[in-house]
């Protein structure tokens, strides 16, 4: 489904803030996979999303989705297989513009934008259905300005947006990150039921290690641009936090002292 | 001097309010919607009327001199979407540079500096002489009030579609927009276009209207345009919350920043002075909000919306 070949990503080239973010990274992911990915702090994590999203090209390598070579295809020809949510609550959605709005933006991507109704009224009664699932209160609000909704309602609503049109591959930036526990749990659990129920290719990051192992079907871990652990099967299913820390000391060749450079947050 | 001129002079400051209104609309699309400070357009408000004139004086109707009028201007509003989008250029810049080159088409459209058309010889839509002592429907207050509330059904219902949702997304949210399939360079370029094509037609009529189109019509017309849009919204934010109200707002704002130009030179101001007091004016307005966030915060108010 999703195939990342020997990717490479340096940042200020021959500058003295030269920065290798990606660094010959590699992953395939099979049709239905739930990845989660993990890693410290300018892992390169995001910048991995970015590059199969196509916020900038890659310097190296190949990627494609579902069999189409999208390496040289901008962004937003390539959101047309992708549902993204960001870390940012404030990025994934429009703030001046209505809820129903854009909810209806985000219905129509990957089609043609013509002169017919940005928004009909049978779709705005498919999106009150489609809000009371949330169970935030959204469904009465429709034409309230997404800027008056609060980081966690946003980001609700950004995952009802990404996974509105069908995506080949669901990109999930730690989109829990900014939320209070309780939210943070609740878009979680929005998460594994929009996944689950559309079979869709996910790579989820986080920097919840709990939640890495009880989601999903795999695991990844990056350091310095790299994965330099992937774990499947069964073998995820039994996964324990200090399996994953053990795993990444021999891995990295280094003692992971420092437990909050990957749970930070 | 008596308060009858002050009166005798309103309908004139009314007419010309609502043409730089309908300047000011297109204006709102760049800065407001789009989000962009397009200043492109103090060339576009020569160029509109440098080409209405010259086709009316060559014999064209009414409604092609217009339509070219529009065309010309979306052509240049063109040129700064592809600086801006296709060569990286700041906007601004982009704006100045499509400006100073549109002087020397203008000249070369109206072959001097000033062109004067005589209102006995053509049949104008709109002209100073035609605000008063007129039968009603040829009356130019008249005539501009309806050519604005046409113009706002049109950008009312463009962006309720798909592609005026789309441009209004790439103005507040150019990350979500791609992410969302929306190409937001054609959008940058579309806003553009349509921005100066209005301003184009708001040049048209101001040409008729005064009679002449000058090389220095449009000097300074993004700052007018701006004090337009920004008193349409000071005056008639809390009340007006609906997208067609809000550009009428914005016409309005125009015929309140003319008129109280009218009751400014009336008490007897600098004339020379009245650029430097409406910069002043704009640029106090703009700095508000910065002034308001940066120097008077307000205390914790945003967790009442949180659930
Ligand atoms: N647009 C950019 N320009 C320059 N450097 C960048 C850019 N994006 C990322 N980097 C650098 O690349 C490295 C990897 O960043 P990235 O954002 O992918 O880390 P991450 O794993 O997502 O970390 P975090 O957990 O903090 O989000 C960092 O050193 C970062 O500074
Ligand atoms: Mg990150």
């Amino acid at each position: 489904m999703l195939k990342v070949e020997n990717i490479y990503k340096t940042f200020n080239a021959g500058t003295i803030n030269e920065k290798t973010a990606l660094n010959g990274l590699s992953l395939h992911l099979e049709p239905g996979d739930f990845c989660t990915v993990i890693g410290g702090n300018g892992a390169g994590k995001s910048t991995l999303l970015n590059a199969i999203a196509g916020t900038w090209y890659v310097d190296e390598g190949n990627i494609s989705i579902n069999g189409i070579d999208v390496t040289k295809m901008p962004e937003h020809k390539r959101a047309k297989f992708l549902g993204r949510v960001f870390q940012d609550p404030m990025l994934g959605t429009a703030a001046n513009m209505r809820i129903d709005e854009n909810l209806a933006i985000a219905a129509r991507r990957g089609k043609a934008r013509m002169l017919s109704s940005g928004i009909t009224a049978k779709e705005r009664e498919s999106y009150k259905e489609l809000l009371k699932t949330l169970d935030l209160g959204l469904e009465d609000r429709l034409t309230s300005k997404v800027g008056l909704l609060s980081g966690g309602q946003r980001q609700a609503l950004t995952l009802l947006m990404a996974s509105l049109q069908k995506p080949e591959v669901l990109l999930l930036d730690e989109h829990t990150a900014a939320l209070d526990p309780k939210t943070a749990a609740k878009v979680l659990a929005k998460t594994d039921e929009i996944v689950g129920k559309d079979n869709l290719t996910t790579l989820m990051i986080t920097h919840n290690m709990k939640d890495a192992i009880a989601h999903g079907n795999r695991l990844i871990m990056m350091d310095s641009g790299r994965i330099i652990l992937d774990i499947k099967g069964e073998e995820k299913k039994k996964l324990t936090v200090e399996d994953l820390l053990n795993r990444f000391a021999i891995a990295s060749g280094e003692e992971l002292n420092n437990d909050r450079m990957i749970l930070a947050k | 001097m008596s308060l009858l001129t002050l009166f005798n002079a309103m309908p004139g400051a009314i007419a010309q309010g609502l043409i730089w209104g309908i300047m000011a609309i297109g204006v709102y699309i760049t800065y407001k919607v789009l989000d962009v400070a397009d200043l492109s357009v103090d060339g576009t408000m020569c160029t509109g009327g440098a080409v209405c004139i010259m086709m009316l004086m060559s014999g064209a109707p009414m409604w092609l001199a217009l339509i070219v009028a529009v065309i010309v201007g979306m052509i240049a509003g063109l040129a700064t979407g592809i600086l801006h989008t296709l060569m990286g250029i700041p906007a601004i810049l982009a704006g100045i540079l499509t400006q100073l080159g549109l002087y020397s088409v203008n000249l070369k459209i109206m072959g001097k500096a000033n062109v004067p058309i005589n209102n006995q010889k053509y049949n104008l839509m709109v002209s100073l002489l035609y605000v008063k002592n007129v039968p009603f429907y040829k009356n130019t207050i008249l005539i501009v009030a309806i050519c604005i509330l046409i113009l706002v059904a049109i950008l009312y219902w463009f962006f309720g579609t798909e592609l005026g949702c789309a441009l209004r997304a790439t103005g507040c949210n150019p990350n979500m927009s791609r992410a969302q399939g929306i190409n937001t360079k054609v959008n940058i370029v579309l806003g553009l276009m349509i921005s100066n094509g209005i301003v184009a037609f708001a040049s048209a009529l101001l040409s008729q209207y005064q009679g002449f189109c000058d090389i220095n019509m449009g000097r300074g017309a993004i700052v007018i345009g701006l004090a337009a849009v920004i008193i349409g919204e000071v005056v008639f934010g809390k009340l007006f919350h609906n997208f067609a109200l809000k550009l009428v707002a914005v016409a309005l704002g125009g015929v309140i920043y003319y008129a109280v130009l009218q009751v400014v030179i009336w008490l007897g101001f600098d004339t020379d002075l009245l650029k430097l007091l409406s910069a002043i004016v704009v640029a106090i307005f703009l700095a508000i909000p910065y002034v308001k966030k940066e120097y008077f915060p307000k205390k914790k108010q945003t967790a009442k919306e949180d659930k």
